[in-house]
């Protein structure tokens, strides 16, 4: 193998799992040291600065961090990265005198479709630069789908309002309550760029028979929530069966509990395991009494005399054909009729775009999806630019942020006059750690705690009112323990191949037996020699040379703890622990010079 | 030294052995010693080693003297006996445990100060009487704990890390050992596990007086340009023999050697010793010619390692002495006190 580069940015970027799995790429160990230190509003601002809403994705994130942690390879159970963000948010002194102060305006415009997570990102980025952000919403408030689908009792109201409203103060001009039905209109005011951020704002239909003559009992999942967040809907049926297995299924049921649903229950097509509902939102409504059925197909709507009695299902199992795709077929079963009083519809979401004229230069697909670059996020029109769900279809907050800051970039080179394709390297700082002959900056005694469970509030007041937060979010006590669990994945193994003396004293004392010294090979080859099994060959070997007797260093960063017992023992200070920070690149910072610092 | 316990979690896809331990369960404590000292190096070989034959931890008496070499016992096997002895008296302390109960596995961890200096007279014996043991010298040529004197096993005309030429001739345990009867006898350099892991394990598996003087670089006080016990000087002047592979169990011997360039030795207890010669000419089996060979290479200045001598037909002080099988702290009252009937017929034969 060749030696490993360490220089290049991402080598060490994939070895810090979490932040590689973050779409917005948030240094979680970072943070979650200062959450150890007590430092929450510098635990805050960090998130701030990559994922713009810490408090709401806290509470939300579908966490692609938690199965990537290192910790769900060496124990049982990631890190609870995601509510620890929630306690940065939680115990943080104010922080508004921390935000960009706003600054004269540089003259450009930029109107933004849409006030969920993805404009709100783009904004967030564009106003401290002097850009005028204008933001349409249908709704009165800024939030989009984090304020109308997800229920209140997993996201209060104050909290969409706080972190709204550090974007908003930043001096972008919200006009809510106006919804734009025309891209025409809208580029014939001439702004300088404009970014689709509206969602998939469609539920998606179930047509079967008795769909349309008893509409009245049944919702479609998206719509409802709204309607629920803004008071519209106040009760439902005793008895309700929720379609479909993603996450806001689970949010249908759990509000449906709260608003008069005694005998609630989710019914899939798929089975349990397959469910795309995050497994910790299954696990709260299978908390709040609600049975999840599973491998039932809904066929039709019961009703008699124009009354919704009940949906009848036919039973299916899962068959895997030679590629191992699965499909469900009838397994023979009698079809079962479930009685209930109402409906809710949560089988998916879909764009819609009747407001986008097909002449205005925007190429749709096959789908009737805009054509946007993905890296850049530029559609056809060189000045209309699309993110979050409204430009690959439906995913979650986060991967919206990831959108905005990238879209955000598109737009500043664009009107900076530069090609937008040519996208900047992140900035990386790596520094040792050292403070002393075995001395740390960092905690590195491992804890071997299991996973601390996020107090709830009782079930019984928690089911009486919809606005009452379930979660009570870790005390300081919780957070610090669960906080100690983090294994500091940024804080990097670094060796030095002239200075060691192959004396094997970090082999020996490594409890992962992640380090070994052999004979140079292929990769494959390699993976076959070293101390213990490397299973997962998505994680990287790190390959040193230069050593007297000729051999490699290889270690497999897999299950390294960043104990930093290999540095501890090593006589010569071949093997170094730093700490690895990058910088990812937003609007503003491409051409920016640091000054330098005084010492 | 580290102040942090190493940490609990291990590998996830570690093997197991027989007993369905890892190798982790053979550790002990957190080493106190300067980092990258020999001597955790030999630690590890024990632990592999004892790992590799599936040893249960209670059956293993480690006993040790005094020096950075006899606090090595306290870093490894933390679930076995242990006995940290006075400076030099290592072997007497064996000797009496291995009398009084045969059954466990006696394992004597000294230095060169420790059996060379102070107790040589100690060392001398244990070997000459054949105690069934497996004696270890972590041999790094200084008095580590007293910051890098010469010791008795420092070659003369090697430098201190001052500068100093030793004057004294040096003692060859290894030398000493093959004089004084041990039945096994090797020599091995704390850098080369591939090397020492095995030996360790056949050691283990030998009945007799096994001796292993392992060359283990002080990196604290003797490891310098003019030392003869350095990594670099060792590396470059290693003179391997053989490598070895210790086979339990009844497997066959698969590994395709060239005719003539393997030596199967068996051992009492059907461990089988396979011997991959490196130097065509070097008989394992050969005391006198042992000794020659290692003479003369010595006096190149080359370091002889392999497995230097195995008695294939060893036998231990017991075996002389006759003892009774029994380990004395189960045996019974009616056993040690037979009767007066059982008195009457000593004296009569003896009238």
């Amino acid at each position: 193998m060749k030696p490993t580069d360490i220089s290049a940015p991402d080598y060490f970027h994939k070895v810090v799992d979490c932040q590689w799995a973050c779409p917005a790429h948030t240094p979680v160990p970072e943070y979650i040291r200062l959450i150890a230190e007590g430092r929450y509003s510098d635990a805050y601002m960090i998130n701030w600065k990559s994922n713009v809403f810490p408090g709401i994705l806290g509470r939300t994130c579908d966490r692609p961090c938690e199965p990537a942690c290192r910790r769900g390879r060496v124990e049982e159970t990631p890190v609870a990265i995601c509510r620890l963000k929630r306690v940065a948010a939680d115990f943080k002194d104010d922080v508004k005198h921390r935000m960009p102060k706003p600054v004269a305006k540089n003259g450009k415009r930029i109107a933004l479709v849409g006030g969920g997570p993805a404009s709100l990102a783009v904004a967030r980025d564009l106003a401290p630069l002097g850009y005028h952000c204008t933001v349409f919403d249908a709704d009165p408030k800024a939030g989009g789908m984090m304020r109308s689908q997800i229920p209140k009792f997993r996201l209060p109201d104050t909290v969409i309002d706080e972190e709204t409203d550090y974007i908003l103060n930043l001096g972008v001009e919200f006009k809510g309550g106006h919804r734009i039905d025309s891209l025409k209109k809208l580029l014939d005011e001439n702004y300088d760029a404009i970014f689709v951020g509206s969602g998939a704002p469609r539920g998606r239909e179930l047509d079967i028979p008795g769909r349309k003559e008893v509409s009245a009992n049944i919702h479609i999942g998206i719509e409802w929530l709204a309607s629920v967040s803004f008071g519209h809907v106040e009760k439902i049926g005793r008895r309700v069966i929720v379609l479909g297995g993603g996450n806001t299924a689970m949010d249908c049921c759990r509000t449906a509990r709260r608003l008069g649903g005694e005998d609630v229950k989710v019914i899939v097509r798929s089975g349990f395991e397959e469910m795309k509902a995050s497994p910790w939102e299954k696990e709260d409504a299978l908390h709040e009494d609600i049975p999840i059925l599973n491998f039932m197909v809904p066929v039709a709507f019961k009703h008699v005399s124009g009354k919704l009695i009940g949906v009848t299902f036919q039973k299916v199992k899962a068959e895997y054909d030679a590629n191992g795709r699965r499909n469900l077929v009838p397994s023979g079963e009698p079809d079962q009729t479930i009685p209930c009083d109402d409906v809710l519809v949560a089988v998916g979401q879909e764009n819609a775009f009747p407001w986008i004229e097909r002449d205005c230069g925007i190429d749709f697909d096959k789908w009737n999806m805009p054509q946007v670059d993905a890296k850049t996020f530029v559609s056809t029109n060189p000045k209309v630019f699309f993110g979050g769900d409204a430009a690959f279809g439906p995913k979650n907050i986060i991967w919206a942020v990831a959108h905005g800051h990238d879209a955000a970039l598109s737009i500043h080179k664009m009107i900076s006059g530069e090609d937008i394709t040519e996208r900047p390297l992140p900035e990386v700082h790596v520094s040792s750690q050292k403070m002393g002959i075995h001395e740390w900056s960092y905690d590195n005694d491992i804890s071997g705690d299991k996973r601390y469970k996020v107090p709830h509030r009782d079930k019984v007041i928690a089911l009486k009112d919809i606005r009452t937060e379930v979660e009570l979010g870790y005390d300081v006590k919780l957070a610090l323990g669960e906080a100690q669990r983090c294994l500091n994945c940024d804080v990097q193994t670094v060796f030095s191949a002239p200075a060691c003396i192959e004396c094997d004293a970090c082999v020996d004392i490594c409890p992962m037996d992640c380090i070994t010294f052999t004979e140079n090979g292929e990769e494959e080859d390699l993976r076959q020699r070293l101390k213990a099994p490397s299973p997962h060959h998505d994680q990287a070997l790190y390959v040193a040379e230069g050593l007297k007797t000729g051999r490699v260093m290889v270690k497999d960063e897999d299950v390294c703890l960043h104990c930093g017992l290999c540095a501890e023992r090593c006589p010569t200070g071949a093997w170094d622990m730093q700490k690895y920070l990058i910088d990812m690149t937003y609007a503003g910072s491409t051409c920016q010079t640091k000054a330098r610092s005084a010492a | 030294m580290t102040y942090i316990a190493k940490p609990k979690f291990h590998h996830p896809g570690l093997p197991k052995n027989d007993l369905g331990y890892t190798h982790r369960d053979y550790e002990g404590k957190i080493s106190t010693l300067c980092a990258g000292c020999g001597h955790d190096s030999i630690t590890a070989s024990i632990i592999e080693a004892c790992y590799e034959l599936s040893i249960e931890p209670h059956r293993v008496a480690k006993i040790s003297g005094i020096g950075c070499s006899s606090k090595t016992p306290d870093y490894f096997l933390g679930n076995s006996h242990g006995f940290n002895s006075v400076h030099g008296r290592m072997p007497s302390v064996l000797t009496g445990a291995n009398l009084a109960n045969r059954d466990l596995i006696y394992l004597g961890v000294s230095g060169d100060g420790d059996s060379a200096s102070i107790g040589f007279g100690q060392f001398a014996h244990s070997i000459r009487r054949g105690v069934n043991m497996t004696y270890i010298v972590e041999n790094n040529g200084v008095y580590g704990l007293t910051k890098g004197q010469f010791s008795a096993t420092a070659d003369r005309g090697s430098k201190s890390k001052k500068g100093v030429m030793n004057t004294d001739n040096a003692i060859d345990l290894v030398a000493i050992a093959l004089q004084l009867g041990a039945s096994f006898v090797a020599r091995s350099f704390s850098g080369d596990k591939n090397q020492l892991v095995p030996l360790i394990a056949a050691a283990i598996r030998h009945k007799g007086a096994s001796f292993i003087d392992v060359i283990s670089p002080c990196i604290a006080f003797n490891n310098h340009a003019g030392s003869t016990k350095s990594f670099d000087y060792v590396r470059e002047h290693n003179d391997a023999v053989n490598r070895l592979d210790v086979l339990t169990g009844r497997d066959p011997i698969t590994v395709d050697y060239a005719p003539g360039t393997v030596q199967v030795v068996e051992q009492h207890d059907g461990t089988r010793l396979a011997l991959r010669k490196i130097d065509a000419d070097y008989d394992a089996n050969d005391r006198l010619a042992a000794m020659t060979f290692l003479q003369k290479h010595a006096a190149k200045g080359q370091v002889v390692t392999g497995l230097l001598y195995v008695d294939p037909d060893s036998e231990d002080l017991h075996t002389h002495l006759d003892t009774v099988e029994t380990p004395l702290n189960t045996l019974e009252a009616k056993d040690l006190c037979p009767g007066t009937s059982a008195l009457e017929k000593i004296n009569a034969s003896l009238r």
